[in-house]
């Protein structure tokens, strides 16, 4: 099957669809699929090759925030260009309430068309004329699927409809690599976190303050920290002697991520919110370390109410170290958590996960029916035809 | 003065009628996405009976069941030519006859130790997920088209032109529990 994938952000700044969509792309390519994905670019790095540039996005204010979309003439063709060349049994947008090259791709194509929904997203009255020229839009896609109940929800209140829930996966063999940093395991307990400090709903902050009461327990204690941010500035909270538990490793490489995985005792993920879907438990579970996560609903979903993780109530620095210490002092449970654990990552596998994917492609392709450009119905669209013509003359 | 009255009444008529074509154009798009979608279901049911055709006379399963399983397939094929009504009983009994069929853990796993068994069971329960899936798609085009048909200018302009009111399918689609589960 020839599949052409849009993603709606920069393919170079990663970000939980970027990611989805890079998974999404192997998985199909392994099955045999030729794929071809269609994603803004800002020119830094290599794309890789089934990766087609789909322009530089532009800063703009929207729906209180700063976004990055491509729009305009420019894009639109390069959108229809891609259509054109592309030749495929089926066209899948991702995200397409965001204004970005999904929306472009559902407006200039007909044919069988699936749309993944991501996020949630709260009805306001300055997006009720976006929902509703995304209602319009969605008319002509053949099939939806949410990666989450949360994203399902909003797509079946605001814009009318039904989705298929296939949750998002993880490469668990990517997690495989045996590996750790130089030096670790070690003993004395040691705990990951992964993700922005200075983005509070990761939560650093609570792991931060529970640290002190932690290591009342365990003087040996240490805290590796990966991701961007100023250190100084995360740790302020934090009385200065015991700042020297903590290891900042700043951004780090996939196989540096793996590494330090494979070097923790347990994984901590102190979210408290704005997670639609726990991939960094996943992650951490496909290598094998052992979860303590706070109570958010995404996240009690993916460890099956606790089941294949330990949990606390989110936002309670005292619950997180309560929780924490009872998992240091038992290296049995750990392990049986952390062999538990690497059962559920599988269940998320994107080899399972991408046959799921599959299956909606072909139940909504047929035979002789491929992806085209749609100019009918539109008078915005023939107007652009002429002026595809015209480039194409010149 | 009449000038502009005449100027915006121009201008009025003339947002109205794009507003009607582009109604009419959604509506076209959808009764589109509706005559694939049925023609989606239609390829998906024809494969789920061509697999439970081949599984029951390929020796793998017992005799009774093999004819259980033809009979089921069987009326499901020729059902179309009777009518709507009679292809949607006719398919939900396939539906619950395979159910029924792979009920029994100890009889699934017996055939999948054959390596031909087990990829006759995964072909199986891949396509009854996907006549699922089809359908599930397909009632959504057609709830999504009524909407827009009960639009009263919808209704008032015809832009429907002649077309039927669309009509789902309704039929049991669940796939059997222990195929879909693999």
């Amino acid at each position: 099957m020839r599949v052409g994938l849009v993603c709606p952000y920069s393919w170079d700044v990663p970000g939980g669809v970027a990611v989805h969509m890079r998974d999404l792309s192997e998985s199909l390519i392994r099955q045999g699929h030729e794929v071809s994905v269609l994603a803004p670019f800002d020119g830094e790095g290599v794309l890789p090759d089934y990766v087609v540039d789909g322009g530089r996005p532009v800063a703009v204010a929207y729906n209180g925030s700063v976004a990055r979309l491509n729009f305009g003439w420019k894009a639109t063709r390069r959108v229809r260009k891609w259509i054109q060349e592309g030749d495929f049994d089926v066209l899948h947008v991702h995200e397409p309430l965001s204004p970005s090259l999904s929306v472009l791709a559902c407006w200039v194509a007909q044919g069988p068309i699936v749309a993944t929904w991501h996020s949630s997203m709260a009805r306001s009255r300055a997006l009720s004329a976006v929902f509703y020229l995304a209602q319009i839009s969605m008319e002509k896609v053949s099939a939806r699927i949410a990666v989450s109940e949360e994203a399902r929800r909003t797509l079946v209140a605001h814009i009318g409809g039904d989705a298929v829930l296939i949750a998002n996966g993880v490469t668990v063999a990517n997690f495989a690599d045996p590996a750790t940093l130089p030096g670790y395991p070690r003993a004395g307990g040691t705990l990951g976190f992964l993700g922005r400090l200075d983005e509070p709903r990761k939560g650093f902050d609570v792991l931060a303050r529970a640290v002190p009461v932690l290591a009342a327990r365990f003087p040996d204690l240490r805290v590796l920290v990966a991701g961007p941010g100023d250190p100084e500035e995360a740790l302020g909270a934090v009385p200065a002697e015991f700042r020297d538990h903590f290891i900042f490793l700043g951004r780090v490489s996939d196989a540096d991520k793996v590494r330090m995985l494979h070097s923790i005792d347990a994984f901590i993920a102190p979210n408290t919110g704005g997670e639609s879907f726990g991939i960094v438990l996943l992650e951490a579970m496909a290598s094998g370390a052992p979860v303590v996560s706070s109570d958010l609903l995404a996240f009690r979903r993916v460890l099956d109410e606790g089941r294949y993780g330990r949990t606390f109530s989110t936002g309670d620095p005292q619950a997180l170290a309560s929780v924490t210490s009872a998992l240091l002092e038992d290296p049995d449970a750990r392990k049986s958590m952390s062999t538990a654990g690497y059962e559920r990552a599988r269940h998320f596998d994107w080899e399972r996960v991408g046959r799921e994917v599959v299956a909606v492609y072909e139940s909504v392709v047929l035979p002789g029916v491929k992806v085209r450009e749609d100019l009918r119905g539109q008078i915005v669209g023939r107007l652009a035809r002429s002026k595809t013509n015209d480039v194409s003359a010149s | 003065m009449s000038w502009w009255w005449i100027l915006a009444l121009v201008l009025v008529l003339l947002l109205f009628g794009i507003y009607l074509s582009m109604t009419a154009g959604r509506l076209d798009r959808l009764h589109l996405r509706i005559e694939s979608a049925e023609r989606a279901l239609d390829v998906q049911l024809a494969l789920r009976t061509a697999i439970t055709i081949d599984l029951a006379v390929s020796g793998l399963v017992d005799p009774v069941l093999g004819a259980v399983l033809t009979d089921a397939a069987h009326a499901a094929r020729t059902s179309a030519a009777l009518g709507v009504r009679e292809r949607e009983i006719a398919e939900s009994d396939l539906s619950r006859t395979l159910s029924l069929a792979f009920v029994d853990p100890e009889d699934v796993s017996e055939i999948q130790r054959d390596p031909e068994g087990a990829a006759f069971l995964e072909d199986l329960g891949a396509a009854c997920r996907r006549v699922e899936l089809s359908r599930r798609f397909l009632n959504d085009a057609v709830r999504a088209c009524r909407q827009v048909r009960s639009l009263r200018m919808a209704r008032w302009f015809h832009l429907a032109g002649r077309t039927s009111w669309p009509q789902t399918v309704e039929m049991d689609d669940t796939p059997p529990p222990l195929l879909s589960a693999s």
